[in-house]
């Protein structure tokens, strides 16, 4: 079967050179993007630094955060504050977010019970939290908490809930003919069986978590990178706007890369999601 | 069990026992004095508070003045998202250098949540009308871009080739072949963008705007009028629910004159 062999040898190399294609491209509009942002603001001065800092400037606000600090603290301090907050406000909202789906899923008396209550509070976005959030427990940091419990409580329960109800019938009715008791049934069908929909939710409940946390910082704390922004908004500052919204897009960035490995981890003996 | 839905009945009775417990908890915080009631008022208060707003007053105007305020700079941030997001993603779909240039640019900004936008909106564009809008329109672009490249990048290869045999130039095949094939897609990616422009636009008004829901709230907080707060999350939470409504109903209709199963 030669031809077959190398035609496949063609597609792998196809492949490869779409695959080159698309770095060589993509690492050309960076550096032309890098290259049209000095020209926009230094060399031509068509941007001025009122309106969007010049590379020199926001090394400069780097530079100023780092060493002396902002707003308070360094962006080390800052940048960790948040990360601390993102990360217990989401893990209260997936511990409680995920069982509570879960039964939702496995008990249609819950569903019943629960879904009304539950479709009243949905609409109402987590941002929308915030005013009464600050108004009950003040600027510090359990306020936040509360806050993106909200927003990322309600996606973790939906998939959850969904992933139950998506599992295939015939292996519950397999494991239910076999006898098996109520917590292996939990523990060794159920969940794993609706991982790939669990973690489908916490992707969207860490994202919203990073988008009620900026917004809940910019509109009141002491510390964090939305209250870097903040300040930066109000100094006039935009170097340090900049250097606020990198922060922002890179911590995003790492705790989604994070969720995506330990998702990989958890779900290794899954095919679909191996790709 | 999972295996057998229940009677309606059954359904309703639980569902209105889940209702009444909710507001009876609420209620009974509130009416107990466990919580002072300046914090969390009655559900009562909150209604009479809500039925009040409909006619007085708060920060600048009256609740249905506010909303309509809202609502304006929400619709203008989607329509541009939609006008911005919907045509650039169909050309990444058919043009494979655009999809090259855009997808490292979208990626990198990707991570950046909305809300971080606001400093440079209120910069750029002032903490009036352009401002908010500017913050909608990072919400709600995102869905708007990658369904509709989804949508022109995943059509049915044969109708492609089909029409590049016949000789369609670029255009058109964009027009009469990947827009409309992409349209079920395109409209599952404005519902999503509504909802977030929605939320970008209460995040906005909490931020910078001089009149709105979201400004109402914030005074609300400023003087602990919890339930002007409370009024102001139920309207925010029922105009959503709206939005969210209509648009199922157009997407339902639309699938139905296609002749796709609703």
């Amino acid at each position: 079967m030669a031809p077959l062999a190398s035609r496949k040898t063609n597609l792998a190399s196809r492949k490869t050179n779409l695959a080159s294609r698309k770095t060589i491209i993509g690492g050309l509009t960076v550096i032309g993007l890098i290259v049209l942002w000095f020209v926009l603001t230094t060399f031509t001065g068509l941007v001025t630094g009122a309106r969007f800092p010049s590379p020199a400037e926001f090394w400069l606000s780097l530079n100023q955060i780092n060493g002396r600090g902002y707003a308070g603290s360094t962006l080390a301090s800052h940048a960790l504050h948040s990360l601390k907050l993102v990360l217990m406000g989401f893990t209260v909202a997936v511990l409680t977010g995920v069982p509570l789906g879960l039964w939702m899923g496995w008990s249609r008396r819950a569903e019943a019970f629960i879904n009304p209550v539950f479709l009243i509070i949905r609409p109402i976005p987590p941002l929308a939290w915030i005013p009464l959030a600050i108004l009950w427990l003040g600027l510090g940091d359990a306020a936040k908490i509360l806050v993106i419990w909200f927003s990322a409580f309600v996606p973790s329960v939906i998939n959850a809930f969904t992933g139950v109800r998506n599992i295939d019938k015939p292996i519950l009715e397999a494991a239910r003919m076999l006898g098996t008791p109520r917590w292996r049934m939990v523990r060794e069908v159920i969940l794993p069986a609706s991982l790939p929909m669990i973690f489908t939710g916490l992707r969207l409940s860490l994202q919203a978590s990073w988008t009620t946390l900026v917004a809940a910082e910019l509109v009141g704390a002491l510390v964090g990178v939305g209250f870097v922004l903040n300040m930066a908004q109000q100094d006039i500052y935009p170097g340090m706007i900049l250097v606020g919204m990198v922060t922002v897009g890179i911590l995003g960035w790492a705790t989604t890369l994070l969720l995506a490995r330990i998702e990989r981890q958890a779900l290794a003996w899954n095919v679909a999601a191996r790709d | 069990m999972a295996s057998r839905p229940l009677g309606l009945g059954e359904t309703l009775l639980l569902g209105l026992a889940g209702l009444s417990s909710f507001i009876g908890l609420w209620s009974f915080l509130s009416l107990s004095g466990i919580v002072p009631a300046q914090f969390l008022p009655g559900p009562l208060d909150v209604a009479s508070r809500f039925w009040t707003l409909l006619t007085a007053p708060f920060a600048g105007a009256t609740l249905p003045a506010h909303l309509a305020s809202s609502f304006q700079r929400y619709a203008y941030g989607v329509l541009l998202a939609a006008m911005i997001g919907i045509p650039l993603g169909l050309l990444m779909g058919f043009f494979r250098l655009l999809d090259d240039i855009v997808t490292p640019i979208f990626d990198g900004l990707r991570f950046i949540a909305p809300i971080a936008w606001v400093p440079f909106a209120a910069l750029w564009f002032g903490t009036g009308v352009g401002g908010p809008i500017m913050i909608i329109f990072a919400g709600a672009f995102p869905p708007c871009l990658i369904n509709a490249y989804r949508g022109a990048r995943f059509v049915e290869p044969r109708l492609v080739e089909a029409a590049r045999m016949l000789g369609t130039p670029s255009s058109r095949m964009i027009l009469e072949v990947l827009l409309p094939a992409a349209v079920p897609s395109i409209i599952a990616g404005l519902r999503v963008s509504a909802g977030l422009g929605w939320q970008s636009l209460v995040g906005a008004e909490l931020i910078v705007a001089a009149a709105g829901v979201g400004f109402m709230m914030v005074q609300a907080q400023g003087s602990v009028q919890t339930p002007t707060v409370m009024a102001g999350m139920i309207a925010i939470g029922l105009v959503g629910m709206l939005i969210d409504v209509l648009l199922r109903q157009g997407e339902g209709w639309l699938r139905r004159r296609r002749g796709l199963e609703s």
